[in-house]
């Protein structure tokens, strides 16, 4: 079904691994569309409690194939045609989605990892903001969720610069949820997805929507949307199932509902 | 109750519930469908048993817009004597309040439905459109109308030639709708509103919304004499002498209707 991509679902878990390793993973817009649809089906698929964006090869991505670029084209239109509609997705998405960064993740490629909930790093991986290098911005919700994620100093002198930032740096800033050695990469990120999709789906979905709340709304609607979200979480079968397991003194059983 | 082909209704404590039912059209409106949620509202209006009623799609979306099978083929003559937005013109003249509550797409007849709404509370995500325009035609049904009454008529003219997409949070921002919440919890928070409303007395409920309505199309002059009119019209109910007698007792009014 998909060219650009590997689309598998284990363990409760969606896998898309870009899978364009002689370019490292770079973008052509049919990866994109192929991203974005992949994105929406896990959203909407039963079996999925969880999302991992992963690469095939050396490296997790890097971004835009510079092969499909030319200089005539509309920048902007092509971040309007080709990167929003994949990264609305992502930031709709109310399952938890996983960045496991293999290698570098570069230009769009840093932005892809920057709009997932966790980035698990190989010890190899590292980050580049690279737009300044060839003049350009950061784009794809880059300086949106940078900023949101080691504050605007730090977000600028990332972008600015453009320095590489090696796995271990990315740890002591923030946009490193763990990072482990390459050699047992792939068992740690296996342990670290089963662990998310084995948790009460359902409020982890609320959990994020609240953090946007907290993001977008004054205090007074991020209190309202708290209560909503309470509300819906606490209809939940894992609510019930956690407070039944905590009374019984046993580890819950969540199914997702 | 009566039971219809593509709506479902019912009622409860003093709240009617009208709900559009081709889910798997997205609840494009044909004639009959019109024709049947003017007649439950119609009917609802006259039943003392309820207060408040409320509008409502089953599925994914509130409604997808009109039922475009059943016009391509229609030619001005026959439409002119078919009168089919006559139908509209009497949800305008429902007395009680009517509260939308709106998810998923909103487009097109199904927007100009959305608009006769006296509220409109919108699940998170909810699109509203005019797409109209990307058929060759326009709105037939108020839109034009009702929508630059609400928003004015820059973003009126700027929606209805685009045909795009505006976002619940852009519409909450132009006065469109009041509530943006939850889809997990669209009709637990409409109803919750609904039957607020309802506990209110419903001939000052009925009045204001008399009185609002004519602000929109009177002179000010004109709409100040008319909302006096009602203000005294109140003071004959025995709701009245109830909720001001209770002001006074400090307690809780208990409303008749009367």
């Amino acid at each position: 079904m998909y060219e650009t991509i590997i689309y598998s679902i284990k363990n409760g878990a969606a896998w898309i691994t870009l899978n364009r390793p002689d370019t490292l993973n770079a973008f052509i817009s049919q990866m994109n569309h192929e991203i974005t649809h992949a994105i929406k089906n896990a959203s909407l698929s039963e079996d999925v409690r969880a999302i991992v964006i992963t690469g095939a090869g050396r490296g997790f991505c890097s971004g835009q194939d510079l092969s499909e670029v030319d200089e005539s084209m509309d920048h902007g239109e092509v971040l309007r045609k080709q990167y929003a509609p994949m990264m609305k997705q992502i930031y709709q998405c109310e399952k938890p989605i996983i960045a496991a960064v293999n290698g570098v993740a570069a230009g769009a490629g840093f932005s892809l990892a920057l709009a997932c909930d966790f980035r698990l790093l190989s010890d190899r991986a590292s980050f580049l903001n690279a737009f300044v290098h060839i003049g350009l911005i950061p784009d794809s919700g880059n300086s949106y969720f940078l900023t949101r994620l080691v504050g605007e100093a730090k977000a600028l002198e990332i972008s600015v610069l453009g320095e590489k930032i090696p796995a271990d740096q990315a740890l002591s800033l923030g946009l490193a949820t763990k990072v482990y050695p390459a050699d047992h990469f792939e068992t740690e990120v296996q342990q670290f997805v089963d662990r998310i999709a084995a948790m009460p789906t359902k409020a982890v979905g609320l959990i994020k929507r609240t953090m946007k709340a907290a993001r977008n709304l004054s205090f007074t609607d991020y209190l309202e949307e708290e209560a909503q979200g309470q509300r819906i979480a606490g209809l939940s079968r894992d609510h019930r199932e956690g407070v039944q397991a905590f009374i019984e003194k046993r580890k819950p059983i969540f199914i997702g509902k | 109750m009566k039971s219809y082909e593509f709506i479902e209704v019912s009622h409860d404590d003093g709240v009617a519930l009208i709900e559009l039912n081709r889910p798997a059209q997205y609840n494009a409106l044909n004639r009959q469908m019109v024709g049947e949620i003017v007649d439950a509202a119609e009917s609802f209006d006259r039943n003392e048993e309820v207060r408040v009623i409320v509008l409502s799609g089953k599925g994914r979306a509130f409604s997808a817009g009109a039922d475009i099978d059943e016009m391509a083929a229609d030619n001005p003559i026959r439409l002119e004597l078919l009168n089919q937005f006559a139908d509209w013109d009497r949800l305008s003249l429902i007395k009680k309040p009517l509260i939308g509550a709106v998810k998923g797409f909103v487009f097109g007849g199904g927007f100009e439905l959305a608009l006769n709404c006296d509220l409109l509370i919108a699940a998170s995500g909810t699109e509203f459109a005019f797409p109209e325009v990307n058929l060759g035609v326009m709105p037939g049904a108020g839109g034009t109308q009702r929508l630059t009454k609400i928003v004015g008529r820059t973003k009126a003219l700027e929606w209805l030639w685009s045909g795009s997409r505006i976002p619940a949070e852009t519409a909450i921002q132009h006065g469109l709708i009041s509530r943006i919440v939850s889809p997990e919890l669209l009709m637990e928070e409409t109803l919750k509103m609904a039957k607020q409303i309802a506990r209110q007395a419903p001939l000052a409920i009925r009045l204001i919304k008399d009185a609002v309505n004519k602000a929109v199309d009177y002179s000010l002059y004109e709409g100040m004499q008319y909302e006096r009119k009602n203000f005294y019209l109140l003071f004959a109910s025995e709701d009245q002498k109830e909720g001001m007698t209770a002001f006074i007792e400090k307690r809780k009014p208990d409303f008749k209707g009367r």
